[in-house]
């Protein structure tokens, strides 16, 4: 079992004809994800690595029957691709693109609270079930297939603390990186639901890193509704007020909101025990496995 | 990210949008300020123009009254460095006598993922401490970016503020056209504060910031002009990143850090701090870096004179192993003496590959990332002893 992804999945590539979609396109066939179209306004017709491309994703979705959508459009249109995505009834929409602009996100939002479609991202990675399919730009080798889903912010920071877990023999249901960005679709609390309810998944690795109050919802969810047990990760405790750290989310206001102090205190009072480095994230893992 | 530009370029935008504001000139020399204090007439507010908050109790704001007091003010004023940001130039601005001081204020709420208009009585104090200590003195509207404000949105927010009746209707335009401003120029922040009273019931915008979203600039040509404009004064090494395109950010401690994502950077940070070192910066090289930026964020750190260590930790994702080691080797083959340690730890796509070519006279490589840092903070030490 796992949650959102598996090998039944049949995938939209949006942007397949450009450098990134077509490499990852690619990359995704190659671990097992199931990609049955690509669509790029103007190049339909055509075919990269053997996938046909339609014009719209409302070809895509009524000739291939595809369901889910991976979304590599330049930021300037992504938006509107993410738009598309929404209004073609599909069941997952993965944004992977960095930089699209906030207002254009919070339009994006307004309409996912009038749709059936989940979004994942933007400015993420994508997501993972191990041994069966990827959406987005993960390398594969580093996952194992097991019993701990994950949930995180940042992609390099989920492979560096999904390495600690399979060095260890320790595989995952699920990996979700929910991305960077300050209006994201999927949030923490949307991820924990998926998991709690995912009879496969025994324990769930949260990590989380400054900006915002998502850590501390979630932190308030956990208490109320997840009977599995948690373990977390909080990136930026040296980070200055006022600076944003690389993810444009990421960043103390001036006012102390948003730090990892207050999310630190807030998971451990919902009894989430917090690593202070990745290797000790394992560690709680390991013990809740045990 | 955003964009901050100088209050006289907020001035600018707000004013061609009809926002009424003081008479102004924008000076950088002593001669200039008097020049301009002669147009718009006597008492006149200086101000520094520098992208920080409180300029005001920095020394950065002076009101005079005659020519004597305004070359004395120029000459304190123009070149000071105000909270590490030097001024180059000031506003000359026609003094408002005011009666009342409002804040008004457009904004991202990214808990709610929607714009938010925000009204106060208590404007002219830093708004976040009233949001801090009485959040109920600050109306607030969540506003729908698919419809926009609708005008009785900005008349709710300015009532339930308790803006006085005779100045309610031209503060609820000012809000109108505030949201308009944020909205059609991708604005991340657009506030007034404060937001004059007269004795008249006449309202005028005696500051303005307006912070745009960086990522949305493609279609902003204009602003983007002024960013060139309003670039020219932070941290030296900050203005070097820029050049080259990292995510950087100074720090005040000793140990050098680079690496690829924000997520995984920052735990570097963390982790420096954890095994009892100083970060000295936080280094992003971005994602499928290749040889020649590797190189240059090394030329990077290794300019900050602070750094006595450097980490290089690398999780390969979308970035490949072989080329940071390329980046490294180039880097480093260039020196007859390494300036500062470098300590490298590779993982994920083809770090195999990368610890091949990988030069390991020049460096100290470590399998774990929590190794590679604990190494790198004791290279920082001994330098210091």
């Amino acid at each position: 079992m796992s949650v959102l992804v598996d090998d039944d999945t049949r995938v939209v590539v949006q942007g397949i004809t450009g450098g990134e979609g077509k490499f990852h396109a690619e990359q995704m066939m190659e671990y097992g994800t199931n990609v049955v179209a690509g669509a790029v306004p103007g190049k339909g017709g055509q075919e990269v690595n053997g996938v046909p491309v339609y014009d719209t994703v409302h070809q895509a979705v009524e000739e291939e029957n595809a369901d889910t959508s991976v979304i590599f459009v330049p930021p300037a249109f992504a938006g509107d691709a993410v738009f598309e995505s929404l209004d073609s009834d599909l069941d997952l929409a993965v944004a992977i693109t960095e930089g699209i602009p906030t207002q254009d996100m919070a339009r994006v939002n307004k309409r996912l609270s009038e749709t059936d479609t989940r979004l994942i991202g933007p400015n993420c990675p994508g997501l993972i079930t191990p041994g069966e399919a990827k959406l987005g730009i993960l390398p594969g080798n580093i996952f194992a297939e097991g019993n701990v889903g994950l949930v995180s912010r940042s992609g390099t920071l989920t492979y560096q603390v999904v390495d600690n877990l399979t060095n260890r023999g320790i595989g995952q249901t699920t990996a979700i990186g929910i991305g960077g960005d300050p209006i994201i679709g999927t949030d923490f609390v949307d991820a924990l639901e998926l998991f709690e309810n995912d009879p496969d998944t025994d324990a769930i690795v949260m990590c989380g890193e400054i900006g915002g109050e998502d850590e501390e919802e979630a932190a308030a969810f956990i208490d109320d509704h997840v009977d599995t047990p948690v373990a977390g990760f909080i990136a930026g405790r040296t980070a200055p007020p006022g600076k944003r750290m690389g993810h444009a989310g990421a960043i103390v206001s001036g006012s102390g909101t948003g730090t990892a102090e207050s999310k630190i205190n807030a998971l451990n009072d919902a009894g989430v025990p917090v690593g202070d480095t990745p290797e000790e994230v394992a560690d709680h893992i390991e013990e809740f496995l045990a | 990210m955003v964009m901050k530009l100088h209050e006289y370029q907020a001035k600018q935008v707000f004013a061609d949008a009809g926002i009424p504001t003081p008479a102004s000139q924008l000076a950088s020399d002593v001669d200039g300020v008097v020049a301009a204090a002669d147009e718009v007439g006597y008492p006149v507010a200086i101000k520094a123009q520098v992208q920080v908050g409180g300029r005001g109790k920095a020394g950065g704001i002076k009101l005079v009254d005659d020519e004597d007091e305004a070359r004395e003010a120029a000459d304190e004023i123009l070149g000071m460095d105000l909270k590490g940001y030097h001024v180059g130039s000031v506003l000359v601005e026609e003094a408002v006598d005011f009666v009342n001081e409002l804040y008004v204020g457009i904004t991202m709420d990214r808990g709610e993922g929607k714009p938010v208009a925000m009204v106060s009585t208590k404007g002219g104090v830093n708004i976040e401490e009233v949001a801090e200590e009485d959040p109920d003195a600050i109306a607030r509207e969540h506003i729908d970016p698919s419809f926009g404000m609708h005008p009785y949105q900005a008349r709710k927010a300015v009532y339930d503020a308790g803006v006085d009746q005779a100045v309610a209707r031209d503060v609820s335009s000012v809000l109108m056209t505030l949201y308009e401003l944020w909205d059609d120029r991708d604005g991340s922040d657009a506030e007034i504060n404060p937001l004059m009273v007269t004795a008249d019931d006449e309202v005028i915008a005696a500051d303005a910031v307006m912070n745009i979203d960086e990522d949305a600039l493609f279609r902003q040509p204009e602003l983007a002009e002024m960013e060139a404009e309003a670039a020219s004064t932070g941290d030296d090494l900050e203005q070097k990143a820029d050049e080259y395109g990292f995510d950087y950010v100074r720090l005040e401690g000793n140990t050098g850090i680079i690496g690829n994502g924000a997520g995984l950077v920052m735990t570097t940070l963390d982790l420096v701090d954890y095994y009892g070192g100083e970060p000295a910066n936080f280094l992003d090289v971005g994602g499928g870096a290749k040889a020649d930026r590797i190189a240059n964020a090394l030329d990077m750190v290794f300019s900050d004179d602070n750094v006595d260590s450097v980490v290089f930790n690398i999780f390969g994702g979308i970035t490949r192993g072989d080329e940071v080691a390329k980046g490294i080797n180039e880097a480093l083959e260039q020196f007859d003496e390494i300036p500062k340690p470098v300590v490298v730890r590779l993982a994920g796509t083809n770090w195999e590959e990368g610890m091949e070519i990988l030069n390991e006279d020049l460096v100290t490589v470590e399998q774990t990332l929590e190794d590679a840092v604990q190494r790198a903070v004791e290279y920082a030490g001994e330098v210091n002893e």
